[in-house]
């Protein structure tokens, strides 16, 4: 990112958080974004995000997978024979979901419930393979941790700005686990109570997730010019 | 009658892309022209068409509580299903390989079609979700899970043509600069699910 500049004097070693491991973390925040420029693990992104919470659990889940996918396939870079070198990656990720799976089912069924198939296709999704293609393979475990957290956040940060809107201007509330639903105007004011406002079903169905995530593509790529395709 | 039906709710009313956002990463990037959009569509239909089933006689035979017992009735209380995430991706992506093989030696006109885009199913989440929603529906014979993934794979063929006609056309039209590409493409396919909304709680 541009506007992080730093002007640390870089080691004549490289330490774990040089200039170059910084950019690793902060790159994929905006520049190089998996959502909205990339264009990697899509699928995720778009049904999950009706509720902010659990938004939050699948960006957990999605953080615990890459960052022990591109540590483990980063340290057995040397050895995986490169011909079946997807099945190995495949095989990696799908023993990482089936902890968080797992863990899920054991501490939060309902949120397991209500995710639904989508744990088990964080395996496919292109997000985590696509960065242990691209970076893991080819680079030391440490940075790999580094990539694999700021690819999580950037991924995560789209995926909240998307539920916060949808499950705002949805259901008027946002429900947190142990306080439950906390609404932002007073009961009169809906019609249902004689008042004025009404909440956007809309916005609670399929199509408007695509339509938020291609609104703010188009501020983010109006802040950040470079960012703009030919056609 | 009911087969008709599953295969109509797989392609309208319970389409992978509209409905459920599966499949979206190739959907996105390799929708830029019609012709590339048929060749991926083609072999999504046929790599589901095929794993479906597969995954179906694996959940049945070996992965589900109790399915176990016709090898030795003492297997009963054995649940597998742990096991399922692992088992269903070996199998898409085994049988990805031996499909792009079968094809290559046999077909070498259909492997000029849909060679470059066989690799890429493998992590196409549509394959795996059609495995899951299987999973998770417990479809009562394998005919009807083979139409299910048939009917889900015609959907998503459908959804990719359409989207890749209208880009082809849009790329003359005047779009403000930012959302040119990507950003147009999403608003895009939000329309198109609004539409695909009204099959919606169709029972035939």
């Amino acid at each position: 990112m541009s506007t992080e500049t730093t002007t640390a004097v870089e080691p004549k070693r490289e330490s774990l958080f040089s200039k170059k491991n910084r950019k690793l973390l902060t790159d994929p925040l905006d520049d190089s974004n998996p959502i909205t420029v990339q264009v990697l693990g899509i699928c995720s992104a778009l049904a999950i995000t009706v509720q902010v919470q659990q938004a939050v659990i699948m960006s957990l889940a999605v953080l615990f997978v890459m960052i022990g996918g591109n540590v483990i396939v980063s340290m057995m870079r040397n050895i995986i024979p490169d011909r079946i070198r997807i099945i190995v990656q495949l095989v990696v990720i799908a023993s990482l979901v089936i902890i968080v799976d797992e863990v899920l089912k054991a501490y939060s069924p309902d949120i397991s419930e209500k995710l639904s198939v989508f744990v088990g296709l964080i395996i496919t999704n292109c997000i985590i393979m696509g960065r242990l293609e691209a970076f893991a393979l080819g680079n030391k475990p440490g940075p790999a941790m580094l990539d694999a957290v700021g690819n999580a956040m950037g991924y995560a940060w789209i995926l909240l700005a998307v539920a916060l809107v949808r499950e705002v201007f949805g259901s008027g509330a946002i429900s947190f686990p142990g306080v439950g639903q906390v609404k932002f105007l007073p009961e009169g004011w809906f019609m249902a109570n004689g008042g004025f406002y009404e909440n956007n079903n809309l916005m609670i169905l399929p199509p408007m997730a695509l339509i938020t995530v291609g609104i703010i593509i188009w501020i983010q790529r109006s802040r950040n010019r470079s960012l703009i395709e030919e056609n | 009658m009911e087969y008709l039906s599953l295969f109509v709710k797989g392609i309208f009313v319970e389409n992978m892309i509209f409905a459920y956002f599966l499949g979206m990463c190739s959907y996105l990037a390799v929708s830029k022209t019609v012709k590339t959009a048929v060749g991926l569509g083609f072999a999504v239909i046929f790599v589901l068409g095929i794993t479906v089933p597969i995954n179906y006689l694996l959940e049945n035979f070996v992965l589900k509580e109790g399915a176990l017992t016709w090898l030795s009735p003492e297997y009963a209380t054995v649940d597998l299903s742990f096991l399922s995430y692992i088992m269903f991706i070996a199998v898409i992506a085994s049988m990805v390989q031996l499909v792009e093989m079968i094809v290559e030696k046999f077909a070498p006109a259909l492997y000029g079609a849909l060679g470059i885009f066989l690799p890429l199913i493998a992590v196409n989440c549509s394959i795996l979700g059609g495995a899951l929603f299987m999973q998770e529906r417990q479809y009562p014979s394998i005919g009807e899970a083979t139409i299910f993934g048939l009917g889900s794979g015609v959907g998503w063929l459908l959804a990719i043509v359409a989207i890749a006609a209208i880009r082809e056309k849009i790329r003359y039209s005047n779009i403000p600069a930012p959302l040119k590409g990507l950003g147009i493409t999403f608003i895009l396919t939000g329309l198109m699910g609004m539409a695909f909304m009204a099959f919606m709680g169709i029972e035939i």
